[in-house]
């Protein structure tokens, strides 16, 4: 278990991220085979860079995000597997969908060097596409889609969390519009988002994402 | 009856798993790894996962390399559609011109005069037709730099090694000609050296012309820019590479660097034969 006064005010990591130096930089990291040409230490503990990664910036900003370790894992808009690689090291079954064919196969090369994680080429928006693969009772869905609906997708999606799960989900604006206000797209998101979950927090990414919402939710 | 990825899966075949995986459905998730215990799939949880990875990893890799393959066909209609409309183009360009001369004085000769009459202002009826005429052929180039620049964007993801080698353009007219990225990787280099001389490997064949050298290659620097008399051996050398990059970007889609040297030492060695002469 983390250590609660050298924590302070930020949330717990969950078991399997550390915060450990690389370069004489505090950092966050996981331990697993390498995979975007990230610092490793001599123990095999590889660098989780939260300019790369919208998840990790919310680890590192604090956020409480309920990760524990060892959960299962359902994680939409994986991509070449940047940051679903990190997930995969502490999680346990990590399901990872991604719609594009040119990350997936990058995406395979980082499954082969793990065995918990499983990709699958399928669209987010058609969960019924993947719905006899992913188990249900998923304990987090993670989301960072970056495309327009991403509530909608989330939404969707709902149907895997189990009861006390939670949704980690990184909105970037201008996915949903160019042209508008940031906060104004964060707040009907945010919205239509309430039809289906409890927002716990919401917190922006700017440090490290800019015009990025980061949210954490539980199923209603 | 369940809608499991698994049922009807050979357990101890993944390949079946993978097919499941990729046209499998279900309305809702299930508590799967239980049922797949239950049903005798799987002995327990871990082996229920290695299964389940198994399965995914070969449906992935298998639903990838066909959603890519699918990409070059796109490649071959874009690679046609931007000669016709530059053909086209080209048409309509020699009426405006000839047009054109007849109304202004100082008319540019070719595209350059298209360009040129589209952005002047009509005086007269006649003028406005000729002007409108110009207009749309200069739309339909840069309709034409449209889909070079698509083609210079999906050609390097669709195949990589060929894009790499025959630059994207190229690559695309290939695959359209050989009517796919899959027959291209199945044809022997020598049928890649005379792709698009087809004409004048028909009348070699009749006896009336001696056999070509190649075909649409011609446009690589490689053949053109060296010196006739070791074009064909150029053609040849570049078609063998060719071929084995089609070959790669299908049967694999890795990016080998080492092809593309191997390429640049043998083209090395060609053209120094000219050095050598000239020193001799
Ligand atoms: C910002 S990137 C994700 C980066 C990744 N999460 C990481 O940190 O390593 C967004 C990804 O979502 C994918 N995506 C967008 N819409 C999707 C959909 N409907 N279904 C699945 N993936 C989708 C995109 O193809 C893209 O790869």
């Amino acid at each position: 278990m983390s250590d609660d006064s050298a924590a302070g005010a930020e949330a717990d990591l969950p078991e399997g991220v550390e915060r450990r130096t690389f370069g004489g930089r505090e950092r966050l990291s996981t331990r697993g085979a390498q995979v975007y040409g990230e610092p490793v230490d001599a123990e095999g503990w590889r660098a989780w860079d939260a300019g790369r990664s919208k998840l990790g910036a919310m680890l590192e900003l604090g956020m409480d995000t309920g990760l524990v370790g060892d959960e299962s894992v359902l994680y939409l808009g994986a991509a070449s597997g940047t940051t679903v690689s990190h997930v995969a090291d502490f999680a346990g079954p990590t399901y990872a969908v991604e719609f594009a064919p040119r990350p997936v196969r990058d995406l395979v090369g980082v499954a082969e060097d793990r065995t918990n994680l499983f990709p699958l080429l399928k669209d987010a928006r058609d969960p019924e596409s993947y719905a006899h693969v992913v188990e249900s009772g998923i304990d987090c869905l993670v989301m960072d889609v970056a495309t327009r609906g991403q509530a909608t997708v989330a939404v969707r999606n709902r149907q895997f969390l189990a009861d006390d799960g939670r949704l980690l989900m990184a909105v970037k604006a201008r996915s949903e519009d160019v042209t508008a206000e940031p906060d104004d797209v964060f707040d009907d998101v945010v919205a239509e988002l309430e039809s289906a979950y409890e927002i716990l927090d919401t917190a922006r990414l700017d440090r490290f994402h800019a015009d990025h919402l980061g949210i954490v939710a539980r199923p209603k | 009856m369940t809608d499991a990825w698994f049922a009807g899966a050979d357990p101890d075949d993944p390949e079946s798993g993978a097919t499941r995986v990729r046209t499998g459905r279900a309305s809702a998730p299930a508590d799967w790894p239980a049922e797949a215990v239950d049903a005798g799939f799987a002995a327990d949880d871990t082996d229920y996962y290695a299964k389940l990875r198994s399965a995914t990893l070969a449906a992935a890799s298998e639903a990838v390399a066909e959603r890519e393959r699918a990409d070059d066909v796109q490649l071959a209609h874009a690679v046609r559609a931007m000669d016709d409309a530059e053909r086209t183009a080209n048409e309509l360009a020699e009426r405006v011109v000839e047009w054109a001369g007849t109304l202004y004085e100082d008319v540019p000769r070719g595209l350059d005069g298209v360009r040129d009459i589209a952005a002047r202002d009509p005086k007269t009826a006649a003028e406005e037709r000729v002007v409108s005429y110009a207009t749309r052929a200069v739309d339909l180039l840069d309709e034409r730099d449209d889909l070079r620049a698509f083609i210079e964007e999906r050609a390097p993801t669709t195949a990589p090694n060929l894009a790499e080698m025959a630059g994207p353009v190229l690559a695309a007219r290939l695959i359209a000609l050989a009517g796919g990225l899959e027959s291209l990787a199945k044809k022997p280099s020598g049928t890649v050296q005379v792709l698009g001389a087809e004409d004048a490997l028909f009348a070699h064949l009749k006896g009336r012309a001696t056999s070509p050298k190649h075909g649409v290659i011609f446009t690589h620097e490689y053949v053109r820019g060296t010196r006739p008399q070791d074009r064909g051996s150029a053609a040849r050398a570049l078609a063998g590479k060719l071929s084995i990059a089609a070959r790669i970007d299908h049967y694999s889609g890795d990016y080998r660097p080492d092809l593309h040297d191997e390429l640049a030492d043998r083209m090395a060695t060609i053209r120094a034969r000219a050095d050598e002469e000239a020193d001799e």
